[in-house]
């Protein structure tokens, strides 16, 4: 890609079209967090540009991974994250009202963001062992179905909805692309149709209330509607090319709640637009795409299926976000990766790309400069 | 489970699958990508104006300056009701750094009880953002100096001046104009308007103050704020200035009124004085009355209990809500009936101390003798009017009643008014069918005409009628009362006999000038005649001589007084009664006496007003200061 002869090799073998489009991303969201803390870059902007230089620079190191290494780590690591999310379960640190962290003194530990990377690998690798023949039959689906649905019970109960739904949408995808007969994701799709008004029976009384209010949010403008009233008001106020960076109202002056975390995208098309959301978006796009020619491109069934996995993850990062910040879906609490101020969420998809740089450069024998 | 397996599956077919589902998947991926740029643009473009609306609204804040009460004044434009400027002390909950250690602080500067702070802490919790709440109002000013100056150290403190309501006449005009307070959580959801929960501000409660509401209260101004959701300040923008209420002239007399709510003393009863001419009412007072002053303050428990206790009821309008037999007041008003339908005023009827019906034998308070209409008139001779109602008929009589404002509801701006009956055969049957309790029998009886015909039985009047009454006879004119202005024309005539009218008042002249029953209560003024009718009502059925002139006072008689003047020219008119007064000669009479005496001659009135007081133990003003210390003293003893 950067073609001079005296960037040293290793170096200009990077995939530096993927990481400009990842700077590119980060430096909106820090942008848009100097703007939501009123034009200053306490207490989010500077810390989340050291997160993500950190978490880069992490994921550039992982680069070097060999294949192999990472399908020796795919079982035990999933291993270690399912005790970890059984740990939490039973002295779970209580916060937010939820039991989410391990608390390890000097970081909090959040399981549940581990799995995300840990079932994509354990799903690849199990399919990568499955004989080819066995594709169709039973036991190429129950232990996948036991290995999305033992996290995400547990991840419910935490209760974290967004996460445990991100973790099965991942695991499907996973299962679809390896090609898992299409009859196992009709059937559970009519019985999912059916089963969810005994779910919504189930669910807690905040997550109940969240559905309630996405299916009309205007029927509670000040209780749980406000978020998604506050954020389509925000988004639609900006008009095509937003009111001006530091010039967002709802942000500035608090009418928009999370604007820093999970709504941080009403906060920065408040200011940049149409044009700005747009732009977001396609540079996600192009992450993506990246990620899904990584997939295409891999030589090992299981680079295929982990790199299309991890593709997935931050997929269904982005596009549960954006349709929550927008109002197409329920609040679920799931944070636009890269943008949002949290290091979790960063780590994630720092750790994705990592392991999709690392796949990538297994594809390639010889350096594109030459 | 053994899922279909027709043919073999190898690696050649799996990756062809592979790509088949990665096309797919990345066609998913691409349709929710455009999903999210084609919302991102209808919300953005489409809906842009109505969320650019929304957010503006978000973003602008009106905070609401309320504007000042409108004066209410007498009709010499004597004030009644005004706004004194006083000293007040709001929280700003969103200012505040530490809410207790301000609060303790508050508590050691300004003396706040234990209730009030409780109140406080009460609001504080409900509100939130920018909407202040009260800490106290009509603060002294030493107290509120003493908060200013440590105003530094107390952050979310918020000093300001405020204005009060004040009435000057204190209990004398209680009834007549209520009083203010803050809206309560019903008048707000009535209305939704936010001035009404705007600290500070009070609307009309009772009496002209709720009436007249709408005239006096005013057009808010504002304060165009940017405001955080929090509700801390983030600029101002332009202001809009509030406009005051309107001042309201009303008819009344206030120095009139307040003599004869001085004057009426610790009975319990009720004055109307009108301008018999025009109709406008001079004075109406009920008493004892509350003071609005203190109710406008926001009144205690303890106080409240104290009145609403009080046998004297002190918060009942008397004028208006209290319906009393007339009695023998409304004598005057039969024999205009009377001689309407040809009874001639010469015609003698003799009394022998009653009237026979049947068996039944219907007392009269004395042995009259021969009388005609103008001696029964004076001497109160039941005995005529048994028997010349009885001649006539009480449906002919009804009417008569009627037509000079007996039963009648008057258009006046007031909360409530009960008007009475009068009663006559198709009231009787009606009310037969519907509250046989009230009706025994279906049919007007010779017993029900004889009695309505000396002011029992069935009818019942209030104390405003009967003033309406008086004012109709005196000035043969159809006055209607009137509370607010000053009217300049008289009203036209009633239209009845001049010369009917003239025995009539000839009767009532003697009543007091004569050798009649008010004869004690001659107006000392050359000059200045005051003609009139005393009655009495009975509050409880005779049982053999026990006839309510002695016992319990609840259960002793009603003293009711109709009077005008002066006899040569009619311009005043009114009614006086004392409930419990034992008998309308004895206590309504003298106060009818020196509430018009202080029309023609003050210094007199108040001379003979200062001797009374004496007795009493002190001015009204005086005896209210001592029951509010009264009132103070039980709350305190109450909470300790």
């Amino acid at each position: 890609m950067i073609s001079s002869a005296i960037i040293p090799q290793p170096l200009a073998r990077l995939p530096w079209r993927l990481i400009f489009l990842v700077l590119g991303i980060a430096s909106i969201g820090i942008l848009t967090l100097y703007s939501a803390a009123g034009g200053a870059i306490r207490p989010w902007a500077l810390k989340q540009g050291i997160t993500i230089l950190f978490f880069l620079t992490v994921a550039i190191g992982m680069s070097w991974t060999s294949e192999s290494t990472i399908k020796q780590v795919a079982f035990p690591m999933y291993a270690v994250v399912l005790v970890m999310l059984i740990i939490v379960e039973a002295v779970g640190f209580v916060g937010k009202g939820a039991q989410r962290w391990i608390d390890l003194g000097i970081i909090r530990l959040q399981p549940s963001e581990f799995m995300k990377l840990a079932i994509v690998l354990v799903l690849a690798r199990f399919y990568e062992l499955l004989p080819a023949g066995d594709i169709r039959k039973w036991r190429a689906i129950w232990p996948a179905v036991a290995l999305i649905g033992v996290p995400a019970a547990l991840i419910i109960l935490q209760p974290d909805l967004g996460t445990a739904l991100m973790i099965t949408f991942i695991g499907v995808t996973v299962m679809f692309v390896a090609g898992v007969p299409l009859r196992v994701f009709m059937i559970p799709g009519a019985a999912v149709a059916v089963a969810i008004p005994v779910v919504y029976q189930l669910l807690h009384g905040y997550q109940r209330r969240r559905i309630d209010t996405f299916l009309d949010p205007e029927s509670d403008p000040l209780g749980a509607g406000y978020h998604i009233t506050q954020s389509k008001i925000a988004i639609g106020s900006g008009g095509v090319f937003g009111k001006g960076y530091l010039n967002g109202s709802q942000s500035h002056l608090d009418y928009l709640p999370e604007g820093h975390t999970d709504f941080v995208f009403a906060t920065m098309v408040e200011e940049w637009g149409l044009f700005g959301g747009t732009l977001l978006i396609l540079a996600f796009a192009f992450v993506i795409r990246w990620g899904m020619r990584v997939s295409i491109n891999a030589k090992t069934r299981f680079a295929q299926l982990a790199a299309a996995g991890l593709s997935a993850t931050i997929f269904f990062y982005v596009s549960i976000n954006l349709l929550m910040v927008m109002g197409l879906a329920p609040v679920v609490g799931v944070p636009l990766p890269l943008v949002s101020f949290g290091g979790s969420a960063v780590m994630t998809i720092m750790l994705c790309l990592g392991i999709l740089m690392a796949l990538e450069r297994q594809q390639r024998t010889t350096s594109r400069l030459v | 489970m053994k899922l279909e397996n027709a043919k073999r599956f190898t690696s050649v077919h799996q990756s062809l699958t592979f790509s088949r589902r990665m096309a797919i998947a990345a066609g998913a991926q691409t349709a929710v990508g455009a999903l999210l740029i084609g919302r991102l643009g209808w919300l953005a473009v489409a809906e842009n104006q109505h969320y650019q609306l929304l957010a503006e609204s978000n973003r602008v804040q009106l905070i609401i300056v309320p504007p000042r009460r409108g004066w209410i004044v007498d009709r010499n434009g004597k004030p009644i009701a005004i706004n004194r400027s006083d000293f007040r002390v709001d929280l700003i909950p969103d200012q505040l750094e530490n809410p207790e250690q301000t609060l303790r602080a508050l508590r050691e500067l300004m003396g706040l009880d234990a209730e009030e702070v409780d109140r406080i802490l009460r609001e504080l919790k409900a509100a939130h953002g920018y909407r202040p709440v009260q800490v106290a109002e009509n603060v002294p000013f030493d107290k509120y100096a003493a908060v200013t100056v440590r105003l530094p150290e107390l952050p979310g403190v918020n000093p300001m001046r405020g204005f009060s309501r004040f009435y000057p006449g204190g209990p004398a005009v209680g009834h007549l104009v209520g009083y203010v307070g803050a809206a309560s959580a019903e008048e707000y959801e009535k209305e939704k308007n936010p001035l009404l929960i705007t600290p500070g501000f009070k609307i009309g409660k009772e009496g002209l103050e709720q009436t007249l509401e709408q005239r006096l209260r005013g057009i808010p101004g504002g304060q165009r704020v940017e405001l955080t959701a929090r509700g801390k300040l983030v600029r101002e923008l332009e202001p809009k200035p509030d406009r005051s209420g309107a001042a309201v002239q009303l008819a009344i007399d206030a120095e009139l009124q307040e003599y004869a709510a001085r004057r009426i003393g610790e009975e319990s009863g009720s004055c109307v004085i009108i301008d018999c001419w025009t109709g406008d009412i001079l004075a109406m007072v009920s008493m004892p009355a509350y003071d609005p002053n203190s109710f406008s303050d926001g009144i205690g428990r303890t106080e409240w209990k104290m009145l609403s206790e009080d046998p004297r009821q002190p918060l009942r309008n008397k004028v208006l809500n209290s319906l009393y037999p007339p009695g023998s007041t409304i004598k005057p008003m039969g024999a205009l009936a009377l001689q309407l339908h040809g009874v001639d005023p010469k015609e003698r009827v003799f009394c022998p101390g009653g009237y026979r019906l049947g068996n039944r034998f219907f007392r009269c308070l004395g042995r009259h003798g021969s009388v005609d209409m103008h001696r029964a008139i004076a001497k109160s001779c039941n005995t005529y009017f048994y028997a010349m109602g009885h001649r006539i008929g009480y449906d002919k009589i009804a009417p008569m009643a009627r037509k000079l404002g007996l039963g009648q509801k008057f258009g006046l701006p007031v909360v409530s008014q009960s008007y009475g009956t009068v009663p006559d055969s198709a009231w009787k049957a009606q009310k037969f069918k519907n509250n046989r309790r009230v009706v025994e029998r279906p049919d007007w009886t010779a017993s029900d005409t004889l009695n309505a015909s000396i002011g029992q039985g069935f009818l019942i009047v209030n104390p405003l009628q009967l003033a309406v009454m008086a004012g109709r006879i005196a000035s043969g004119r159809d006055i209607q009362p009137g509370l607010v202005g000053v009217r300049k024309n008289a009203a036209p005539p009633i239209g009845l006999e001049p010369k009917h009218l003239e025995t009539v008042r000839g009767g009532m002249w003697e009543v007091v000038n004569g050798d009649g029953t008010a004869g004690a209560s001659r107006l000392q003024i050359p000059g200045v005649e005051m003609c009139g009718k005393t009655g009495t009502a009975q509050v409880r059925k005779i049982v053999g001589s026990q006839r309510g002139q002695s016992g319990d006072w609840k259960y002793r008689d009603h003293g009711l007084f109709v009077f005008f003047a002066p006899f040569d020219n009619p311009r005043y008119a009114g009614a006086v009664v004392i409930e419990h007064g034992l008998g309308g000669a004895r206590a309504a009479a003298p106060v009818a006496k020196d509430v018009l005496t202080f029309l023609f001659d003050r210094p007199k009135a108040l001379a003979s007003l200062a001797a009374l007081e004496e007795q009493w133990g002190g001015s009204l003003a005086e005896r209210n200061e001592r029951r509010a210390n009264a009132v103070k003293a039980a709350a305190a003893a109450k909470i300790a």
